[in-house]
């Protein structure tokens, strides 16, 4: 400590302490499970070592080469692309009527969104089980999809209308008085400027799709059985399969970390819902 | 901004209500219906009343789930938003460090929910966890599948290291929204660090806070997957929280009616508590002039 603090202001290094003392409760859980995932199940459960004592990428390979394992992912991406899109497409043209206009019920409205937010999704479980199961969309990736509008929507809408509230009305104004109609207007005005706050949406929208679990798991069984569902049956003959858990729970972790990367810049106002 | 009054905004909004409501008013209704029926199977049903009502609000497992279910979201706010606020006070205000630390804070947030809880089963575990072991070395005796306490800590930990980045982040959206003349003025008038965060910081930080207790309160009032995963429960129904003992009673028993009615008065509940974060915020923002 003496070095650091002939080097600056001893809150600049308080700061430092503090964030890499935060990131390292982060990451040591994050990396004590790629350290599982290098290692043979042998090795797991008679060595104990902080790093793998014999590397391997047996574990991948098995999620690689199974479909039941690969396909699990494939289903986890069909229905969270579908939900993003879902979501932005009904959100855009709401978001964009709460932060322009007044009209009647629109307080009620709002809220009335909002608390499907706060819905518990094991409240829904049950129900959508049946709902989706009496139109015969069981097992698909759309009733997925759709049951996470439930939540997804209302974040949409409101992430979007914070976003567009940012935007002065009188470009609005100024387009129509130029001859713009309005879906022209829409598409080639106003979406440019609202660019981040859709990208911020979508990927909030991916990111609680992706996270979610109990309804994704209620609603499937073969077809499109999402991966995290998947995860939960590696107990085999010789007991639990930790390597091939470990290892689908690192490949799990990959989607998010990509996408975060590609919004990094408006994360914070992300997740302050556009409204800082 | 001015808003003009124009009925014919509502056609934006159909597309919304139409979606919402095939997918949230249609099963809550399913959910009512069942809540005052009685079915021997076959799809036969009859009127039951308000009998599950009276049975799920006499039971002396809800009662303790719910104190439960207080207690985890009382200790999770408690923990996790001065943690956030701290944290976010070391975050790098610019710069390619400040992304680097972003991104990886975000990291849990974007992890599966059961994945979580998988990390932190494993994690824990004396055999083949970090966790575990190092409190085993340290002469602890310390077994989360046994032990209520080491269970309960166990889940609170996982929570807070799953969703404090999220305080933090939106903290720190507030504090990148404070111009740099504050810092400056404050210097001039020779305020020391504690007046600069009660005076400028604090303030700056009031609505994105609101936002942080209110996801917060929800997301922790209604948490299911990570306790289910790491505990299932247990050990006994030490953790066995609200959302944990419904679906136990919804697709565990089977028990449509008092599940039902369960559901209903979990709903009611964080109806009612959205409402009083809602109004509190919207007022807030009034107040202002926004």
């Amino acid at each position: 400590m003496s070095t650091a603090v002939q080097s600056g202001p001893s809150r600049i290094n308080a700061r430092t302490v503090g964030m890499t003392l935060y990131l390292l409760f982060l990451l040591v859980p994050i990396y004590w499970l790629l350290n599982m995932s290098l290692k043979t199940n042998e090795e797991i459960l008679s060595t104990f070592s902080l790093w793998p004592q014999h590397l391997t990428f047996a574990n991948y390979m098995v999620i690689f080469t199974d479909p039941s394992w690969y396909s699990g992912y494939i289903n986890s991406m069909i229905y969270v692309g579908l939900n993003t899109v879902i979501s932005i497409a009904v959100a855009l043209p709401a978001a964009y009527a709460f932060s322009r206009y007044r009209f009647l019920g629109d307080s009620h409205l709002f809220f009335w969104l909002l608390t499907n937010r706060m819905a518990p999704p094991a409240v829904f479980a049950l129900p959508f089980f049946q709902l989706y199961s009496s139109v015969g969309l069981f097992d698909t990736h759309i009733a997925v999809a759709l049951a996470h509008c439930l939540f997804n929507v209302p974040l949409a809408v409101w992430i979007l209308e914070g976003f567009m509230s940012g935007v002065p009305k009188e470009i609005d104004e100024t387009a129509y008085i130029d001859g713009y109609s309005f879906p022209k207007f829409f598409i080639r005005i106003f979406t440019p400027l609202i660019a981040s706050g859709i990208g911020v949406a979508a990927f909030f929208c991916f990111m609680f799709s992706w996270v979610e679990l109990l309804l994704a798991r209620t609603l499937t069984s073969v077809d499109a059985k999402p991966i995290s569902a998947a995860m939960t049956r590696t107990v085999s003959a010789s007991g639990m399969d930790w390597g091939v858990l470990a290892a689908a729970g690192i490949l799990t972790i990959v989607p998010g970390a990509l996408v975060i990367y590609f919004v990094r810049n408006y994360i914070a106002k992300g997740f302050a819902l556009g409204r800082v | 901004m001015e808003k003009t009054f124009n009925n014919k905004a509502w056609f934006m909004v159909l597309p919304v209500v139409l979606l919402v409501a095939f997918s949230a008013v249609v099963p809550l209704m399913t959910v009512v219906n069942y809540s005052v029926q009685d079915t021997f199977g076959n799809n036969q049903f009859f009127w039951a009343g308000l009998q599950w009502f009276e049975e799920v609000l006499t039971s002396e497992r809800l009662h303790d789930a719910l104190i439960r279910q207080f207690i985890f979201s009382a200790v999770i706010l408690a923990l996790e938003i001065p943690l956030g606020i701290a944290v976010s006070l070391c975050i790098p205000k610019r710069g390619v460090w400040s992304s680097f630390c972003l991104v990886l804070m975000a990291l849990p947030l974007l992890i599966p929910w059961n994945v979580v809880g998988t990390i932190w089963q494993i994690f824990g575990r004396v055999d083949i966890g970090l966790l575990g072991a190092t409190m085993a070395a340290l002469g602890i005796d310390y077994n989360y599948t046994q032990n209520a306490a080491h269970a309960w800590i166990t889940i609170v930990v996982m929570d807070v290291w799953h969703w404090t980045s999220l305080v933090a982040l939106l903290c720190f959206a507030g504090l990148q929204s404070i111009p740099d003349a504050y810092y400056q003025a404050a210097k001039i008038d020779g305020a020391g660090r504690w007046k600069i965060f009660r005076y400028i910081e604090l303030p700056k930080m009031n609505r994105v806070l609101l936002i942080a207790v209110l996801l917060r309160f929800m997301d922790s009032f209604m948490i299911y997957t990570e306790p289910f995963v790491v505990t299932g429960g247990g050990p006994g129904n030490s953790t066995t929280l609200l959302s944990i003992d419904l679906v136990k009673i919804a697709l565990g028993q089977f028990d449509l009616g008092p599940a039902a009615a369960f559901s209903i008065i979990y709903f009611l509940i964080i109806l009612l508590l959205s409402w009083v974060f809602y109004t509190v915020m919207t007022n807030y923002g009034k107040g202002e002039g926004r």
